[in-house]
């Protein structure tokens, strides 16, 4: 039982951040908070490509002669581009945010969704 | 079992900070939150092997996105109103699909499991061969920089991208007026003021 848990929780903490993101996104209407909340869901995806790849009693995928098990580099190779790309939309989000301020004066989305029936 | 214990640890803390992100509503909390939980996520990095991306995490998660988020709060106000609707149907949804994840993570291997379907495939291959074709010790970079290097071209062109839409977002302005510094709060109160008034161009021209 202690077995099964062990060989899941990490699984199960990267589906309830992943989750936590999700809500964070949906229900608050906040746009910097959404957008930290999009943050949270991408590196539950990056923990659980990183767990995936992890070998017991392996080491880093450096080669030398005094080890013989490795982690699997694939995975780190894929999140590594992930995040850099992942920045970048970040990036892209708050520019986005503060046009929104610009125009609208505010970045609440209750309130934005008036201010776009009066217009 | 140390190693399992940090792990443990270090995962609850990730939780942990994640729920306080979502129940604060000081958007300067928010961020600095934020800043943590990426520093947390790369210490988890480490543990799973993933010095690289442990690397990458701590520079571009916790530092380069903390100090954007904090550069745009500084534009926008670091308070988020508290919502008027209920949150019962995104609460629903999120519970029914977080369900369906963890029923689906019966079927994953296990933690750590050597011989777990994507431990087998490519990645002998590189740990055995890479040093002979392309001569570097570690294996993160051979695979990035050369057996994968379309990929990171790809990447490269979505940063270039993102960099554009960024600068058309935000730095065309310049050429319209000089005050560009604290041109959003004026801006943001004349198209207030103006209502009507929904190209911010022409709002930035009234106020200067």
């Amino acid at each position: 039982m202690l077995q099964a848990i062990l060989d899941h929780y990490n699984y199960w903490i990267a589906i309830l951040l992943m989750m936590i993101g999700l809500y964070t996104v949906v229900a608050r209407g906040n746009l910097v908070k959404k957008l930290v909340g999009l943050n949270i869901f991408q590196t539950s995806v990056f923990l659980l490509y990183i767990t995936m790849g992890k070998v017991t009693g392996g080491t880093a995928p450096i080669l030398d002669d005094r080890f013989t098990v490795y982690s699997n580099p694939l995975p780190h190779v894929l999140i590594l581009t992930a995040i850099v790309v992942g920045v970048a939309t970040t990036a892209l989000g708050l520019a986005l945010v503060v046009r929104i301020r610009e125009s609208y004066g505010t970045i609440e989305e209750d309130e934005l969704d008036l201010l776009d029936g009066e217009t | 079992m140390i190693i399992a214990l940090i792990d443990i640890a270090l995962l609850t803390f990730m939780g942990a900070t994640a729920i306080a992100i979502l129940r604060l509503r000081s958007l300067f909390a928010v961020v600095m939150l934020s800043g943590i939980y990426s520093l947390l996520a790369a210490s988890m990095f480490v543990t799973l092997d993933a010095v690289d991306v442990a690397f990458t995490e701590a520079a571009v998660g916790a530092g380069i996105s903390t100090v954007l988020m904090i550069a745009v709060l500084a534009l926008t106000g670091e308070r988020e109103r508290t919502p008027s609707h209920t949150p019962l149907v995104p609460l629903i949804v999120v519970g029914l699909t977080g369900a369906a994840l963890i029923y689906a993570t019966f079927d994953m291997p296990a933690f750590g499991d050597a011989n777990a379907p994507a431990n087998l495939h490519v990645a002998p291959r590189y740990l055995n061969d890479s040093f002979g074709e392309v001569g570097l010790p570690n294996v993160v970079t051979s695979v990035l920089a050369s057996y994968r290097g379309y990929d990171t071209l790809g990447e490269v062109t979505v940063i270039f991208t993102a960099a554009v839409a960024v600068m058309l977002l935000l730095g065309g302005r310049k050429g319209d007026d000089a005050g560009i510094k604290n041109e959003p709060e004026a801006d943001a109160e004349a198209n207030e003021g103006a209502d009507a008034d929904s190209d911010p161009k022409s709002g930035g021209g009234g106020t200067a």
